[in-house]
């Protein structure tokens, strides 16, 4: 009896908005995973609900978070404030942006997207010489190779050796035959190898998801586990 | 089994296996046997080697969808901060992480007595991406004025202690796409050279490895596992290491279904060939 009072109301102390919240996630999980079966008018139901949700939740947080202390109070702020009349400019740029659904105003949307697609290359170009690009080429130069024990120097040997491997794989100007065609064999190796991890990774990933779904089933909705 | 052919077997046995093998150890818990991996042993040693009181920064950068493999990252991350007396500044460059990161720290705060405004503030969301990232490091009152209540940080005990990232021991990022690791590492790491961690969803992990060998990175978290390693460092067992009994479970099985879509694969050739060879 207890089992079937904690399913159906929750276990002692929950509130009613929490019971609710459970049975409505449940019963949108299952419809979820009912595709597996196959396509049915569950899932889609369910599917429109998230994507209708996730759009008006993501309206709500960039108005509030964004446009709001962003643009309209510092063009309108309460009385004694100065109004910072230069949050003009990211507002003309933003209703450029809308200007894509008026075709013969849509030419003006290329301005907005040249000022961030230009903003974002000048910033994100210094960060990646600075954060991939030297930072890496430095940390294979200086890759110890006479310390940390065999294991140790192995590996890191087989690092070195696996750069160089893989960039003459990619190096198109010379025909792959020979040292240079041996070369990029063993780039594709380390590529596989390299391939393969990302392929476990993203399985381990997947099959969390599940377990995370599995858990809330069992144990929230289901009062299964300990 | 006259007519049964392996290879028209109906995936939806498959799902119902992967089903099985899922709830089974979830409800009756196996502890299999788990070791901890370098990367998730020096995270762990970089924050016990943190002086007590330091400001460490949680910046959560992920939304609901990976909260299995996320949530049990921050909780234990936290949990280990609180213990050690760490105080806990959070940010986020995603607009779903704050309510997030407040469900985790809240009943660990409870749990340690510790007080909001001194102890720790979560300072929310901010539009930006790496904009903001770059704000920060000039100054994080000015990028994030308000915390995540409405609150105007200058009123915030905890923040008239920071100013930039020169007053943050440790930068611990949980991160499940962009903005997220990649960029803390080219706009902060590398720029203020603070000390940086990060915990993120196993399909992202493998290209943030080279940056712990390189020193970028202290300490790492990849997916479910690395939750789990970290649990078990701080001795609080949760999420994480009961879902990767089924984690281990489900990978044998799907392991022998590999092997055994190769086997079916090989013998099919060979009989192909043999009926080519007969023929001819």
């Amino acid at each position: 009896m207890n089992w079937l009072h904690d399913f159906l109301l929750g276990t002692p102390g929950t509130t009613p908005s929490v019971v609710v919240g459970t049975w409505v996630a449940a019963v949108l999980t299952l419809a979820i995973y009912s595709f597996l079966y196959k396509d049915n008018p569950f899932y889609r139901a369910a599917e429109s609900v998230f994507v209708g949700l996730g759009a008006a939740y993501w309206l709500a947080i960039l108005y509030h978070n964004t446009l709001v202390p962003k643009l309209f109070s510092p063009l309108f702020p309460p009385a004694g404030e100065p109004v910072l009349w230069y949050r003009v400019f990211p507002g003309i740029l933003a209703v450029f942006m809308l200007l894509r659904f008026f075709p013969k105003l849509s030419w003006l949307s290329r301005w907005s997207l040249g000022f961030v697609v230009g903003m974002y290359a000048g910033v994100n170009t210094t960060g990646f010489a600075q954060g991939d690009f030297v930072a890496q080429i430095h940390a294979t130069v200086t890759t110890p190779l006479t310390t940390g024990g065999g294991l140790s120097i192995a590996l890191n040997a087989a690092a070195i050796v696996g750069v160089i491997a893989t960039l003459v794989y990619f190096f198109f100007s010379k025909e792959h035959r020979g040292p240079i065609g041996g070369a990029a064999r063993l780039g594709i190796w380390f590529l596989m190898v390299a391939f393969g991890a990302s392929f476990g990774y993203t399985v381990m990933g997947r099959v969390s998801l599940l377990i995370g779904r599995m858990t809330f089933l069992l144990r929230d909705w289901l009062h299964l586990m300990q | 089994m006259a007519g049964f052919d392996i290879r028209q077997i109906d995936r939806r046995v498959i799902f119902t296996l992967i089903f099985v093998v899922v709830a089974w150890p979830l409800i009756a818990p196996m502890r299999l046997p788990m070791d901890v991996t370098a990367p998730v042993q020096q995270l762990y040693d970089t924050v016990e080697a943190i002086p007590e009181g330091s400001v460490v920064m949680l910046a959560g950068d992920y939304s609901p969808d990976t909260m299995p493999e996320l949530q049990p990252m921050v909780r234990a991350f936290v949990r280990h901060a609180f213990r050690r007396n760490l105080r806990i500044v959070t940010t986020s460059l995603w607009a779903d992480s704050p309510p997030l990161i407040e469900a985790a720290m809240t009943p660990l705060a409870e749990e340690y007595g510790k007080a909001y405004g001194t102890d720790f503030v979560n300072l929310g969301y901010m539009a930006g991406g790496t904009v903001t990232l770059l704000g920060m490091g000039a100054s994080i009152p000015n990028t994030f004025p308000q915390d995540y209540y409405q609150t105007p940080v200058g009123e915030i005990p905890l923040m008239r202690e920071v100013t930039n990232f020169d007053d943050v021991a440790l930068v611990m990022n949980i991160s499940s796409g962009t903005p997220g690791t990649r960029e803390w590492v080219q706009q902060v790491q590398s720029r203020y050279r603070v000390p940086l961690a990060s915990g993120t969803t196993a399909v992202a992990a493998p290209p943030f490895y080279p940056y712990v060998q390189s020193g970028q990175l202290v300490g790492l978290m990849g997916g479910l596992k690395g939750a789990a390693e970290y649990e078990m460092l701080v001795e609080a067992p949760g999420d994480a290491v009961r879902g990767m009994d089924a984690q281990s479970i489900v990978h044998a099985l799907i392991v022998f279904f590999i092997l055994l879509g190769n086997v079916v694969y090989l013998a099919e050739r060979r009989s192909k060939a043999a009926r080519a060879d007969a023929t001819a």
